[in-house]
């Protein structure tokens, strides 16, 4: 069991999300695992975990610039502080956390109560605490989504904010921009422009088709164009489509990857990626048989960043009738998996050779011919002009509001 | 109190008398409804033999049963074992729980025993026991064309009537009560039929609550490719499980000396959609619709049935598969059972059976007559009699459905310590180990499975609590269906204070099975899982480590704090 915690906590780590020294990791099965002994939290964890009936409890403090976003979230939201919650509105949240409770300190009944009733909480000034019902992989998934939302909802609202104090003649808070431009040159770390270099030539074998899928499914994790087990990735060859599992991690797919008929005459595709029906609309509508699907940061924040008036805007991820653009990327809404309001219809719907497509508050698709490496490309590229986009909007507004200049997400001196 | 009709109606045969009396509150808060509610309900009686007047046998339906919660439209059946001999819930779908409800009742508690064949008759609050000698030796599609019209209904066929220990009580003649000879009970009290119809409404403490609970489910239905993905059991029903199962080379086969059947594939999802042109039907209220009918009416056996009266007994023809659920469903009886024993004597015996032969095995079976009679007594007594008790997949007498556990070593640890015997559903690990959800665990290793099953197993004991369909629960969880059970009731439940109902209800099984003799040493497995490799291939199929799998036991015990 303590490999299984150290797993997870070597990639929280890789990921930039939280140090192992700054993490707290419990596993309980017969017998309590840790990976610390010592700590003015375990006691407390100890606790909670003793009032919960689950298998493991993770307790970390982020990192930059998650830290200083959540704490900027917690002080600054109207809708929360201590005893309330934060309500994020990206399509991870929305569909499989709802909203995070918000505790004020390390008082393990608050913290048991709210974690009885969502899966991360956040501690004020202190962390995210997060649980696993049945393994520990839940609770690194958990505190990954809270991170990711956390991210989303706090560059986002601040766009807005600063907009909606142009648009009205506002008087804006200057302490507010001052923290705003320190996280956002704390935000550079999670950028990665690295270029990756992936097969070029179509596979040959189903064993080169495994391999590719591998290979780039590495490659999206590690530019962090994804977290935790989200995203799905998948190669069309010989009448079959070659998809990651649902649920699994897409820098791990040794062992799961589905091959599932095109004709539909096996049903062992019902492990695949709830987005199997979208992989495959998208090919036959298209031919493109490499298709990438990942959670780019600032394209999920742009897309939700949107002018149109006169909209019910609490239905904007699901139904969306109006023409939008990130740069050249179309935005579509649709909810995860098949059904009426479904993105396997509204993706494919739009998806051309050569452009990707956005969905609202959710994430990317990309797809080319016979190699990963130009939807990888462009996935990188509609991330660089999605962010470039969004640190134009800033500085335009900035420039309006303060005449102050916002050098995007420059590194600190 | 809201979510309850805060009546129920009280049954005595041998008085025939009918009571209405005021649902108990203490024991619903302590225990919620359906299941537990029953189970609780039981209380000391659970030591009667299955066929004393007194033993109870009680409908039961939850908070959440009538509302527009989905997957809510389902009830418990309630009393002992003829079987097993355990304390034994049923949880079973159709439409009769949200009648029964809307009619004004939260359970139906029956006791005694009738001289003569009866039917219970309920409209709203018009109830009465009904003679029905006219009805003996009807078997369920006759029955639902007599008296099924504009009613929902609960009946047993000719096996309950008869007595065939694993005869199930069928719900509007498709949905069964299977497991553990319920059927039985009600026959052995001369209770034919219950037929029920109610128009009343279900108060809601916050319906806009409500409707926020729900979307919140329904997205994650829609999410979830195990439900409504291209190839979930909304499309295919369960039998979208055939070709999985057989893939990862855990389908019982052969009286699971084996773990693969190469046909299979005769009788998948796909074929069985293909060829029969299905269309989609379910309980009340349900978004999902798992079952399935043919075009020209047939009822399409779930996965366990196809598995059972396919690879179990070496049968690879769709048609006699789907036949051979027909006549279960005709007579009322468990089609996991009827396969499982069928294919015991077909290992002792040394025969393979034909179709023939197998589809007239399960008449006589039915009718109790030939050889049927020695079978209807379960695969565990069948093979007592022939000296070969190893050779019954069982445990704790009730027959073992088609995972084989040598492919799911979480599997392998919830038949063990299931109280009702050898079931899949009380844990439902399937969920992690096979179908990935909600979290994929390696289903080779027994590490953190111990814990695991304790959770799975108070989790579904409030699903079949509140009632809630398991399949649900491969994509929503408690978290979802606290805020439901919340906007319902009024109450202020979370998913702690509801495992912590699950557990209580789980433990009180627990000693109601030791009142009859359960002891530790009926939580295991037939050896044959230990000793006899599966059919490996492109996945190895070890025997089970029996070290581990009893280690794994000792943590589970230690777990729950029976050690």
């Amino acid at each position: 069991m303590l490999n299984v915690i150290n797993k997870y906590l070597d990639k929280l780590e890789a990921q930039g999300l939280s140090k192992k020294e700054d993490s707290t990791f419990l596993a309980v099965d017969a017998d309590l695992f840790c990976n610390r002994q010592t700590g003015d939290d375990i006691a407390c964890l100890y606790e909670v975990l003793r009032m919960m009936n689950v298998s493991s409890l993770l307790f970390a403090s982020p990192s930059e610039p998650y830290r200083s976003i959540i704490r900027q979230i917690v002080e600054r939201d109207s809708e929360c502080g201590a005893g309330n919650i934060i309500v994020p509105m990206d399509c991870e949240t929305r569909t499989f956390f709802h909203d995070f409770p918000v505790v004020d300190d390390l008082n393990p009944v608050a913290m048991a109560h709210a974690l009885s009733r969502r899966k991360a909480v956040i501690i004020s000034n202190l962390g995210i605490v997060t649980h696993g019902a049945f393994t520990p992989e839940q609770a690194y998934i958990s505190f990954s989504s809270a991170c990711f939302s956390m991210f989303i909802k706090y560059f986002h609202d601040s766009l807005v904010y600063f907009d909606n104090c142009a648009r009205n003649g506002t008087r804006i808070d200057t302490d507010y921009v001052k923290a705003f431009i320190d996280i956002a040159r704390l935000s550079v770390v999670v950028m990665r422009r690295e270029r990756v270099a992936l097969r070029s030539e179509p596979p040959r074998t189903e064993d080169d088709v495994a391999a590719m899928l591998m290979e780039a499914g590495r490659a999206i994790v590690t530019r962090r164009l994804v977290d935790s087990h989200f995203g799905n990735i998948s190669y069309i060859f010989k009448d079959h489509i070659f998809i990651s599992r649902t649920g699994s991690s897409l820098d791990e797919l040794e062992h799961d990857i589905d091959k599932v008929p095109l004709d539909g005459s096996s049903s062992v595709g019902i492990t695949a990626s709830s987005e199997l029906s979208a992989h495959k609309n998208i090919y036959l509508k298209t031919g493109l048989n490499a298709i990438m699907h990942a959670h780019p940061k600032f394209s999920v924040i742009m897309s939700m960043f949107c002018k149109e008036a006169g909209c019910d805007r609490s239905i904007c991820h699901k139904l969306c009738a109006k023409k939008r653009f990130v740069g050249n990327t179309p935005v579509v809404s649709g909810e995860i998996g098949t059904g009426p309001t479904g993105l396997a219809g509204t993706v494919p719907a739009v998806m051309e050779e050569g452009r990707g497509v956005i969905i609202y508050g959710h994430g990317v698709f990309a797809a080319e011919r016979d190699s990963f490496q130009k939807p990888f490309d462009m996935l990188a590229q509609i991330e660089e002009n999605s962010r470039q986009q969004y640190a134009n909007a800033i500085s335009d507004l900035l420039k309006h509001l303060l005449d102050s200049p916002f050098d995007g997400f420059a590194e600190s001196g | 109190m809201n979510g309850y009709a805060g009546k129920y109606l009280k049954v005595d045969l041998s008085a025939g008398k009918v009571t209405v009396a005021a649902t108990p509150a203490g024991l619903c808060e302590s225990y919620i409804g359906g299941r537990g509610l029953g189970v609780a309900l039981m209380g000391d009686r659970i030591t009667h033999t299955y066929d004393y007047p007194k033993m109870p046998i009680i409908f039961s339906t939850g908070p959440l049963v009538g509302t527009d919660v989905p997957t809510s439209g389902r009830m418990s059946v309630v009393s002992r074992s003829p079987l097993t001999g355990t304390v034994t819930d049923s949880s079973v779908g159709g439409c009769f729980g949200t009648e029964l409800k809307r009619a004004g009742f939260d359970y139906i508690e029956i006791t005694g025993a009738s001289k003569e064949w009866v039917v219970i008759d309920i409209e709203n609050d018009s109830v009465s026991i009904v003679t029905a000698g006219n009805l003996a030796g009807v078997n369920i599609f006759d029955l639902h064309k007599l008296i099924g019209a504009g009613h929902s209904f609960a009946a047993i066929g000719r096996a309950g009537e008869r007595g065939v220990l694993y005869s199930s009580i069928m719900i509007d003649g498709r949905y069964a009560a299977g497991r553990g000879g319920l059927g039985a009970v009600m026959g052995a009290k001369k209770l034919k039929a219950i037929r029920v119809k109610g128009d009343g409404m279900i108060s809601v403490a916050d319906p806009e609550c409500l409707a926020e609970a729900t979307e919140d489910i329904m997205r994650l239905l829609r999410a979830s490719p195990a439900i409504f993905g291209e190839f979930g059991i909304a499309e295919f029903g369960t039998a979208a499980l055939v070709d999985l199962i057989h893939a990862r080379r855990m389908e019982p086969t052969d009286n699971f000396r084996r773990t693969y059947f190469p046909e299979a594939t005769r009788y998948s999802g796909h074929q069985i959609k293909t060829r029969y042109m299905t269309e989609k039907t379910g309980c009340a209220g349900c978004p999902i619709l798992c079952k399935k009918t043919g075009l020209r009416g047939e009822v399409i056996p779930e996965f366990e049935s196809a598995s059972h009266f396919g690879a179990l007994n070496g049968c690879a023809d769709l048609q006699t598969i789907v036949e051979a659920n027909r006549i279960c469903n005709d007579f009322g009886l468990d089609t996991i059972s009827a396969a499982s024993t069928i294919a015991c004597y077909a290992e002792i015996s040394g025969i393979r059976l034909t179709s023939s032969k197998l589809l007239s095995m399960l008449i006589e079976i039915g009718n109790r007559e030939g050889l049927g009679s020695a079978l209807s007594e379960g695969s565990f007594r069948y093979a007592c009699s022939r000296g070969r008790p190893e050779l019954s997949m069982s445990v704790k007498k009730l027959e073992l459905p088609a995972y084989d556990p040598r492919g799911a070593y979480g599997m392998a640890l919830a038949y063990a310590t299931s109280n009702r015997g050898g079931c899949h559903m009380r844990a439902y690990p399937v969920g992690c180990e096979i179908l990935r959800k909600p979290v994929a665990v390696d289903r080779f290793s027994f590490e953190g499975k111990a814990r695991m099953i304790k959770i799975s197993e108070d989790i579904n004991a409030v699903a079949d609590s509140l009632s809630a369909c398991r399949f649900t629960f491969l994509a929503a969880g408690l978290e979802e269906y606290s805020r439901a059970l919340n906007a319902v009731t009024g109450g202020d439940h979370d998913v702690q204070s509801l495992m912590k109902i699950g557990e209580s209800i789980w433990n009180l099984e627990r000693r109601m099975n030791a009142a009859n003799g359960f002891a530790m040493s009926d939580d295991d497995l037939p050896a044959r899982f230990f000793t006899e490799e599966g059919s490996s291939g492109s996945a190895k199929i070890p025997p089970i480590d029996r070290e581990e799998f009893l280690r794994a036991l000792d943590n589970y015990y230690r777990i729950r704090g029976y050690k």
